[in-house]
């Protein structure tokens, strides 16, 4: 019972909080991190340099009016920012945030909610889910802003898609295994971070993840001089809220997955090297966390770094460049594996 | 007794979104329905033990097909149905026919399931992926090769249709 039952739903309640206290925080971070590239200051008014900005903002979203217009199919217009939101949550239930074996009052706790066989593939179809709220929030507001937007925006995560999927076949055959833990511990043996031994797959994979979670440059779907907001432009509210959430916990998604696949998870810098042995007394968690960290700052510097891509520059990016350099990466990673047995 | 339990909460749920899926009056509902219906099978896969075919049924079905169905259906404009096709008598014929076969069917799969009771216990191992690897590219490489080529046919097919000129 305490096992089965017990454990787990405080791991979800503890990963969840952290995961919407993170977005938060990430909010307020970008709007700093984007303040000092253009030489501002970013919030400076709620709290000590803008601390307490995330609950003066989570507060303003609570109170705000939330607005159906009249022409909104009800049903499916409340359904879209639950569809966005749900599958960007739940693919934290596989990702292995400490290590096996977490000691905590005595009790050994293994640090992560599950650990699945299939674990990389279910994060792959929870995050083809995550399309369906953009989709249905287009279609069900009923407008021609939101319709195209939403248009664009299932374009670019199909084609995208493609590419992120290859980069985690090249994985996999490095790894031998499905399973998130499994990935990792690979990595431990094999004494390399997988980003080392796979540069090109990990940089598909971040141009991936940025396209994929409709960051810029590649932030088409609310390119704003065009489609004003793109497809949330109907919503306000606690329902616009769900569409922020999503995309920043799909952020974090991406950045986890990056950290677990690429960068070793928990891991600290070179597992095998004896006389590092003074980074494994920090606790793997940490590790991980900061880790993720460097991913969600990257995707901050690259939205204050990059002008947004024009759309028929996107889609030969991601099919005539991504695509190709993804397919050709695990025929090579084939070769290698079978030369070097 | 669980067991049992969760499969029939399961059946109810896949047959009743069935159901919504043919009397739904907008099509972009219908479609939303299928994903259930679809999600519902992928957690039937999982509670018979089978994780690698249910995140398989979400990624291709419920990720993949069906989004594509949505794209259809949102883009061509189906809000007034011509007269043909709201005439419930018209594909009378053809829908009892189909109905019958469906009948003729489940009824043998019953009549087979009475006769020789599927194998119980035989049970997946943990690591039913890389069984189903193995099998797939020893025992039945020829069938797999075979379905690879006809889906490589069929996309060169959309290409043709989709651009003439080439």
């Amino acid at each position: 019972m305490l096992e089965t039952v017990i454990f787990p739903l405080i791991k979800i309640v503890i990963v969840l909080g952290s995961v919407l206290a993170t977005v938060m925080y990430i909010v307020l971070l970008e709007r700093k991190v984007q303040a000092w590239v253009q030489v501002r200051l970013g919030p400076m008014r709620v709290g000590y340099h803008g601390i307490m900005q995330p609950l003066a903002d989570v507060l303003k979203l609570f109170s705000k009016e939330d607005i159906t217009p009249t022409k909104v199919d009800v049903g499916v217009f409340t359904l879209a920012p639950i569809m966005a939101l749900v599958p960007a949550l739940i693919a934290f239930a596989v990702i292995p945030f400490g290590s096996n074996e977490m000691k905590l009052f005595g009790l050994t706790i293994p640090g992560r909610i599950a650990d699945v066989n299939v674990g990389m593939l279910y994060i792959v179809s929870v995050a083809g889910l995550g399309i369906y709220g953009i989709i249905l929030g287009g279609w069900a507001s009923n407008s021609k802003y939101p319709l195209i937007a939403s248009l664009r925006a299932s374009a670019q995560l199909i084609s995208y898609e493609i590419a992120v999927t290859m980069t985690l076949v090249t994985v996999i055959m490095l790894s031998g295994t499905l399973s998130m833990v499994g990935i990792i511990e690979a990595q431990k043996t094999q004494g390399w971070w997988f980003a080392f031994m796979q540069p090109v797959a990990f940089f598909i994979y971040f141009v991936g993840g940025l396209a994929e979670t409709n960051r810029a440059p590649f932030d088409l779907p609310e390119a704003e001089q065009e489609l004003v907001a793109g497809f949330h432009t109907e919503y306000s509210g606690m329902r616009f809220a769900f569409f922020f959430l999503a995309e920043y916990a799909n952020m974090i998604v991406v950045s986890a997955v990056a950290t677990t696949l690429f960068f070793g998870g928990w891991l600290q810098p070179f597992p095998n090297v004896s006389w590092l042995w003074f980074l494994g007394l920090i606790p793997g968690w940490i590790w991980f966390c900061l880790k993720t960290f460097v991913f969600l700052y990257l995707f901050l510097w690259v939205r204050a770094t990059f002008p947004r891509y024009r759309y028929d520059q996107l889609m030969r990016l991601g099919w005539k460049w991504l695509i190709p350099l993804a397919i050709l990466n695990v025929v090579v990673t084939g070769f290698l594996k079978v030369l070097l047995k | 007794m669980a067991e049992a339990v969760t499969f029939y909460i399961f059946a109810a749920l896949i047959l009743g979104f069935a159901v919504m899926v043919i009397t739904a009056k907008s099509t972009v509902h219908s479609v939303l329905y299928l994903v259930a219906d679809f999600l519902c099978v992928a957690g039937l896969y999982v509670f018979l033990q089978a994780q690698f075919l249910a995140v398989i049924q979400v990624m291709v079905y419920a990720g993949g097909i069906v989004v594509l169905y949505l794209f259809v259906v949102m883009l061509v404009n189906l809000k007034k149905p011509p007269e043909l096709y709201s005439d419930p008598r018209r594909l009378g014929k053809l829908g009892l026919a189909m109905a019958l076969g469906v009948t003729a069917e489940l009824g043998a799969i019953a009549t087979y399931g009475w006769i020789k009771p599927a194998v119980t216990g035989a049970g997946l191992s943990p690591k039913n992926v890389e069984q189903l690897g193995r099998a797939l590219y020893s025992d039945y490489v020829v069938p797999f090769e075979v379905a690879s080529v006809l889906l490589l046919v069929a996309m060169v097919g959309a290409i043709v249709l989709a651009k003439r000129e080439l």
